[in-house]
């Protein structure tokens, strides 16, 4: 239904698909359509002009009626054209499922068979296998379908190779399926798009060559008329009559444009990649729409580097928009580490995106607070002004450096493009800087990895290339958003350790987003905890660790292994967190929590300040940390 | 995964004497992977020699019934080879599997039929484990049909059944992957793998793309499975205190090659060889 819906929405694949329906209904009704007989002959009434009585569209010089001629033979084109794009899209698509699926010799034999079907030019193919099969319009079809044969057998493989690496073909291989069950029901229905989209985009192509076969006298044989060889009298008599040519010259091209026209809109509502596109690319920045509310409210923090307010980002959904972070304060001083912690759509990565105004628009927007980088506001900030303070003021560690690093450079080119050089600063004293920060992020080997490409690294050394391009400028706040998520175990560690080094040598502010509470407690001096876009915690970070207050921090503690703890009861949250536009009135974590008492539901609840430097929102807070005590 | 090529050779860090404690299950091992290697690449059409890399280097591996086995090692060690090479998805280069003591030929259908009749497996990345184009029904009820050859009504039945063993109602089994969250998919996940009634289930790190609190969801389901007895486990991760938290027994890979093996708590409070220890070390010195 939903393709549907999207190939509605595309006013040209509309219209494609009008002209298609147009002349398919022509078509498919010429038998019953009041035509004179197409291959009836009237010498006497040859080269009629348009218009003539009874030939709204005069005769050709055999005085056969071009309107019936014209309708019958689009019936024969089209017949041609979409009999030849089944057979190649079904010989093509076989060729490439087979291939892909049992590579190794059998792709390397069928692709070269492809290979060398591609290597002649391509209608000097087509004639090649009309000349040895001998002219009629079934030869020439069977000759178009042969050279296209390639594209589908190409365009297949190349997506079915991705699919057959996925883990459901390995899971229907265990299920005992046969190679021809698994091609029919796992990998088939994943390129029928493709297919279809492949099959939409060449008919219009196949109808033009077949045309071209007729014209040269190879295709549709007289007394048969095809829109080809309808070309073909006519251009005999161009200068006499040139109606006769005309008028399957425009057929054609109308015809052809509207399939094209089709096709593209099915391509588009089809591919996947192309579902995100309807609301466009992101813009540089996150937009800021700050109503009355939240903006300049309070003093500010002067000796803060980083001071953030009321920071709300709603997002846009089909059904409204509704705010991924709302409420959000907090403040770094220099050289300290704060740790954001919370699980996936919590809003920790919202949160720290939306500092720099990397927060994606669409769908994001800012809707109040403040936040002052060192005493500017950012999010009043020009785009110039913003782009500078981003890399020099704060700068971002992500969680997959293989997105994040260009796969085309060479990573001494990528760290050298992140300096921003000093006034009369040369390119050598550049490459100089880049050669000490890759040694400052403990890269082993620094000549060799600066020639190395991003893929020729292990994740681990390319996470420190991450971090050798945010250290580029000093910045006054470095953002790690989960930079070990993506590493291994003992990759995580040394990682760590980097950043733990970074904080000693640099005296840089870190803000570090993880789902893991242990590692910020031993990386960070204080631990903000996030639930479904709010702050329910915040306090010294191995305070909250060994004694939460607020009771999802606490269970998210205890569902957490811990090596030496081999009996740990890691007892489930039960339930999932609310969906961005289903949160509860109340505390958005009642509905999963033990301690939820009617108040909890009524309304919201504020973060409060409790024992030393520490706020949680949570009602209960007093009672039931005297309950644990 | 990294070429040797990157590091010392292997068998600079080799154990000394071959140390290993014994502490498999004293019963007959139900299945048994023999001196297997694989390699990868090597060869090539027109003489063009590449070196192959060598992925698992002739592990021995004895698997008790209703044992639960830990493998960790870190990426590039071998471990999820080696899970695949147990359940047949690779073939050995070189050694063999045998299954209640008899040799199994997995180049003949026959024979791989049998060990997945035995052995099936849980991967690592819910999303891409399921055919986003079937129901999940469709797809747990997939070793149904292709290895017991079930009747509609009852694999219906069995779905249902499966279904709220994992935690889901059983109307979700006609809606399609993309409507559920990862720990969901994973526990339906599971429940595939148990559908045709295997002895062993191969999980190859099935919580390392879960959150702490969905991960904790599937590692309740798995103590469930452990304590239900009958059911024997491998466990493939990076993660040592997962592993501690659900594991009998463990296997240390390093570069293809079992480094050291025993029980798991005494592995892992009193490791034998320097690299055990050093796994230890990193993923201490981070946790509160």
């Amino acid at each position: 239904m939903s393709v549907l819906v999207r190939l509605a929405r595309q006013p040209f694949a509309l219209a494609g698909l009008a002209l298609v329906a147009v002349f398919a209904a022509l078509a498919l009704a010429a038998p019953l359509l009041p035509l004179p007989d197409p291959d009836a002959t009237e010498p006497a009434n040859r080269l009629a002009a348009l218009g003539a009585a009874g030939h709204l569209l005069g005769t050709d010089q055999l005085g056969r009626d071009v309107l019936a001629r014209l309708i019958f033979g689009l019936r024969v084109s089209l017949a041609v054209g979409v009999a030849a794009t089944l057979a190649a899209a079904l010989v093509g698509g076989t060729v490439g499922l087979v291939a892909a699926f049992y590579g190794r010799w059998v792709d390397g034999l069928l692709m070269r068979l492809v290979d060398v079907l591609m290597a002649f030019p391509y209608l000097l193919l087509a004639l090649a296998v009309v000349a040895a099969l001998g002219p009629g319009l079934t030869n020439a079809a069977l000759a178009i379908a042969i050279v296209n044969v390639p594209f589908f057998a190409r365009a297949v493989r190349g997506q079915a190779l991705g699919i057959v690496r996925q883990d459901y073909v390995a899971a229907a291989r265990l299920a005992g399926f046969s190679d021809l069950r698994i091609l029919l029901s796992e990998v088939l229905p994943n390129v029928a798009p493709l297919l279809i989209v492949t099959a939409a985009t060449t008919i219009g192509w196949m109808i033009l060559e077949t045309a071209g076969l007729s014209f040269l006298g190879l295709g549709a044989q007289p007394p048969q008329a095809d829109l080809g060889s309808m070309l073909g009298d006519g251009h005999k008599v161009v200068v006499a009559a040139p109606h006769v040519a005309a008028a399957p010259g425009v057929v054609v091209f109308v015809l052809v444009v509207g399939l094209n026209l089709l096709g593209d809109g099915l391509r588009d509502a089809l591919d996947p990649r192309m579902k995100g596109v309807e609301s466009g690319a992101p813009q540089p920045a996150t937009r800021v729409e700050r109503g009355m509310t939240g903006a300049g409210s309070g003093p500010n923090d002067s000796a803060a580097v980083l001071d953030v307010r009321a920071l709300t980002t709603a997002f846009a959904t089909p059904r409204g928009s509704f705010p991924a972070i709302r409420d959000v304060s907090f403040t770094l001083q220099a050289g300290e580490a704060l740790g954001i912690v919370g699980e996936s759509g919590s809003g920790k990565s919202v949160t720290a995106l939306s500092l720099a105004r990397l927060a994606p628009t669409p769908p994001g927007t800012i809707v109040s607070g403040e936040v002052r980088i060192g005493g500017a506001d950012v999010l009043g900030l020009g785009l110039d002004r913003l782009r500078r303070l981003r890399g020099d003021r704060i700068a971002y560690v992500f969680q997959d450096p293989l997105t994040t690093l260009n796969p085309l450079m060479r990573i001494e080119a990528q760290i050298v493009e992140a300096i921003r050089p000093a006034p009369g600063e040369g390119a050598k004293a550049v490459r100089t800087r880049a050669s000490a920060l890759m040694a400052d992020v403990g890269l082993p080997d620094p000549e060799r990895i600066a020639r190395a490409y991003p893929h020729e690294l292990s994740g681990g050394q390319r996470q420190r290339v991450g971090v050798a391009m945010a250290l580029a400028n000093a910045p006054d706040v470095l953002v790690a958003d989960e930079p070990t998520t993506a590493l291994d175990a003992t990759t995580q560690g040394r990682i760590l350790e980097l950043f733990a080094r970074i904080r000693r040598e640099r005296g840089a502010a870190l803000i570090f987003v993880s789902h893991d509470v242990g590692v910020v407690a031993c990386l960070c001096d204080r631990i903000v905890v996030m639930y479904a876009g709010e702050i329910v915690e915040e306090g010294p970070a191995r305070v909250v660790a060994a004694r939460p207050l607020h009771p999802y921090a606490a269970r998210l503690i205890a569902c957490a292994p811990r090596l030496g703890q081999p009996d740990k009861s890691l007892a489930p949250i039960p339930g999932a967190p609310p969906a961005i536009d289903a949160r509860p009135d109340g505390c958005a974590f009642a509905p999963r929590c033990d301690h939820a008492v009617a108040a909890c539901r009524a309304g919201p609840i504020g973060l409060e300040e409790a024992m030393e430097g520490r706020r949680v929102r949570c009602i209960r807070w007093r009672e039931l940390s005297g309950e644990a005590a | 995964m990294r070429l040797p090529g990157d590091s010392p050779p292997p068998h600079a860090e080799e154990p000394k004497g071959g140390r290993r404690v014994e502490a498999r299950a004293a019963s007959s091992p139900l299945l048994e992977a023999r001196a297997v290697t694989r390699r990868f690449g090597g060869g090539g059409w027109f003489g063009t020699k590449r070196p192959a890399l060598v992925a698992v280097d002739n592990v021995s591996l004895p698997l008790g019934p209703g044992e639960t086995l830990g493998i960790v090692g870190e990426s590039g060690s071998g471990k999820s080879t080696l899970a695949r090479m147990l359940v047949g998805l690779l073939q050995p280069s070189a050694g063999d599997l045998a299954l209640d003591g008899e040799a199994l030929d997995l180049g003949r259908g026959a024979d791989r039929r049998r060990l997945q009749r035995r052995a099936q497996m849980v991967f690592q990345d819910p999303a891409s484990a399921m055919n986003p184009r079937k129901t999940v029904g469709a797809s747990v009820e997939a070793p149904m049909i292709g290895l017991k050859g079930w009747d509609a009504p009852r694999r219906k039945a069995r779905v249902a059944e499966l279904f709220a063993r994992v935690g889901l109602a059983p109307e979700h089994a006609a809606r399609h992957p993309h409507e559920f969250s990862g720990g969901q998919l994973q526990r339906i996940g599971i429940a595939r793998a148990l559908s045709a009634d295997p002895r062993i289930v191969v999980l190859d790190e099935p919580v390392s793309a879960l959150d702490v609190s969905v991960q904790a969801q599937v590692l309740a389901l798995l103590r469930e499975l452990r304590a239900g007895g009958g059911l024997s486990l491998v466990f493939v991760s990076h993660d040592l205190a997962v592993v501690e938290a659900l594991c009998d027994r463990v296997v240390v890979m390093r570069r293809g090659r079992v480094v050291e093996e025993g029980a798991c708590r005494a592995v892992l409070s009193a490791p034998r060889e320097d690299y055990t220890r050093e796994l230890i070390q990193a993923a201490r010195r981070f946790a509160a």
